[in-house]
């Protein structure tokens, strides 16, 4: 069913706000349930002041933000110091523009059919899309600890680059034992292929790929345990320590941004995406695949959190022999056993 | 629409590629190069080759492109000093450049009334490049393997420090 | 719809500029970038030829470019920082002689 092209760009406009919406939002309330849980774990309550149980604290936070003094120190490169921020955030809010969160909806309008997919765009190349924003990612960085012209930050950026740059090749090779099994790069396809609980990770055996890619995304991600580059302990605050106020927001919001991502591509990648048990009238049918991948996601922040509440933070040595010589050997291994296997049962 | 997409990304690629030669620092030549990529691959999916669109970027812009910003942030070189041979050069080169760009753009341009390529006009999917990757030049492929083999094995010699 | 000479155009211009910047510049990285450039403008011709002859290899060759170009940055860079460690410049007319 073929839009005509202004009402395709206005739909495409409002699935965007939609979209950028309803990521800001739960990015917002990360740092919320981060301070909660971490805090709980650490038995202490966390926000509780603003609004009921601290509700309101992200709101609380994005007025500090921004009425805080944007200090430039003197001596830094200015349009690099100034872009590398908005570079990080960029890439970081560009992955969820294919993105699908739910199965397409169906409904028909004065006797014509209408089908609205439940994502920005369907690309035959959205996984690779994905691959290639992260790849761009690392840009953010680097340009960010070198502009600030002072070494802890020169430090913390070399050490966050070469991090990121060494465990995006387990990533990948961690999604190749997936895209056997689905035959296309498209994210809506490899979620189709994982219908009726045939999920990638028990019933087509990828659950090596499954920690493979976890460790890899906590990687590439910086957090912990692989958060040496901007741990304060070690190097003050790492590649963002000369900045503050928005442009430190923007870096804060890239990084949990790119948890969401990574949860949203462990759930459609590994754990069948919006798939689940369904019943009910249309209307809930059209709303519980949304309900699932959402929980699905939300417990991958909640790993996420938990992990930082848990684990110590990784030397950054051992944290690089461990991408090349432990992580990389599996991610192979799992691509030659899946393929044998594959070659072997067809 | 789809000259207008080839116009705009066309003269993003040669104002970029000019910003590269102009530019006395090499950060600024490296982020320039990187819109060169980025406005090429965007080239590559209006002749239809989205696999190499996404591989431009992933490997050129996200890979490559990080070592050279690697490179420059470790040695801290600095704004580059013209020296007399480089201002005998473009005393000289940059005049031959737009001759020579004159006859090359003039040559391809008398050819006569040529085929006009529409959007998307080799579609080439990761499958239909996987397959001739894998059939018809499985040895070259083989061989690059090899070869980044060399490459990894040469770089670690080179940069270890002589002690 | 786009003539195919406009797209070898633009991959002449592309190359020129790479072949400019090559001879005129003197720091060495930025050398390396022009010939970086150069590869981009045939990948552009490769992939425009691609499209003309309906014929897929195009962009499987250039598929092979990059790989070589991954390979000849790798190497390449490892040169540039071991002239580095003992000249101390990034400047191609000062390390014009094979002893200090």
């Amino acid at each position: 069913m073929h839009l005509d092209f202004t009402t395709y760009l206005i739909v495409s406009v409002i699935k965007d706000v939609i979209f950028l919406g309803a990521l800001l939002t739960i990015v917002a309330y990360t740092v919320w349930l981060e301070r909660k849980v971490v805090g709980h774990m650490q038995n202490r309550w966390g926000p509780t002041r603003v609004g009921p149980f601290g509700l309101l604290q992200p709101l609380a936070d994005g007025l500090k933000f921004i009425f805080k003094e944007d200090l430039i120190p003197a001596n830094v490169y200015k349009p690099l110091f100034i872009a590398a921020p908005m570079m990080s955030l960029f890439f970081a809010l560009l992955s969820v523009s294919v993105i699908p969160i739910g199965n397409n909806i169906d409904f028909t309008l004065n006797g014509t059919a209408y089908q609205i997919p439940l994502q920005i765009t369907d690309l035959n190349i959205g996984l690779l899309v994905i691959l290639g924003v992260t790849s761009l990612g690392v840009y953010g960085i680097a340009l960010a600890g070198w502009s600030s012209n002072s070494k802890y930050s020169l430090l913390g950026s070399l050490r966050a680059s070469a991090q990121m740059v060494s465990y995006e090749i387990a990533l990948g090779l961690s999604l190749i034992g997936v895209l056997i099994f689905s035959g296309s790069f498209s994210l809506r396809e490899i979620v189709n292929s994982q219908a009726h609980g045939h999920w990638n990770i028990w019933y087509r055996g990828q659950f090596i790929a499954f920690f493979v890619y976890l460790t890899a995304a906590f990687a590439e991600t910086n957090r912990i345990p692989f958060d040496l580059p901007e741990a304060e302990t070690e190097l003050v605050a790492g590649y963002h320590t000369e900045y503050s106020s928005m442009k430190f927001a923007m870096f804060f919001m890239a990084e949990y941004a790119n948890m969401v991502t990574v949860g949203s591509l462990a759930t459609l990648l590994f754990l069948g995406g919006w798939d689940g048990p369904m019943f009910g009238p249309p209307v809930l049918q059209a709303i519980l695949p949304v309900v699932y991948f959402l929980a699905k996601m939300g417990c991958f922040l909640f790993l996420y959190i938990w992990i930082r509440g848990t684990l110590p933070r990784f030397r950054y040595d051992q944290l690089m022999a461990f991408g090349w010589k432990v992580l990389l050997p599996i991610a192979i291994a799992n691509v030659i056993v899946t393929s044998f296997f594959t070659a072997l049962l067809s | 629409m789809h000259l207008a997409l080839f116009l705009i990304f066309g003269c993003i690629c040669v104002a970029a590629a000019v910003n590269l030669l102009v530019q006395r620092h090499p950060i600024n030549s490296a982020l320039s190069l990187i819109v060169v990529m980025g406005s090429l691959a965007v080239l590559y999916l209006l002749l239809g080759a989205e696999f190499v669109a996404a591989i431009q970027v992933i490997v050129y812009a996200g890979a490559i492109m990080v070592l050279f910003v690697f490179v420059i942030m470790l040695l801290n070189a600095g704004v580059e000093e013209h020296t007399h041979g480089s201002k005998v050069a473009m005393r000289f080169g940059a005049p031959g450049a737009v001759l020579f760009v004159i006859a090359v753009v003039a040559a391809l341009l008398r050819r006569g009334p040529d085929e006009m390529l529409p959007i998307g006009a080799m579609y080439g999917s990761p499958e239909a490049i996987g397959h001739l990757l894998f059939k018809d030049f499985l040895l070259p492929f083989e061989v690059t393997s090899v070869l980044i083999l060399i490459a990894i094995m040469g770089a670690v010699v080179l940069a270890r420090r002589e002690n | 719809m786009v003539p195919l000479s406009w797209y070898l155009v633009l991959s002449a211009i592309l190359f020129t500029l790479g072949v400019v910047g090559f001879i005129a510049k003197r720091n060495i990285i930025t050398i390396f970038m022009s010939i970086e450039l150069m590869l981009n403008a045939v990948n552009l011709s490769f992939v425009a030829f691609a499209a003309h002859w309906h014929q897929l290899s195009g962009q499987v060759f250039v598929f092979f470019v990059m790989v070589v170009a991954a390979a000849e940055a790798a190497v390449g860079l490892g040169i540039i920082i071991a002239v580095y460690r003992t000249r101390e410049t990034l400047n191609v007319d000062r390390v014009n002689l094979l002893k200090l």
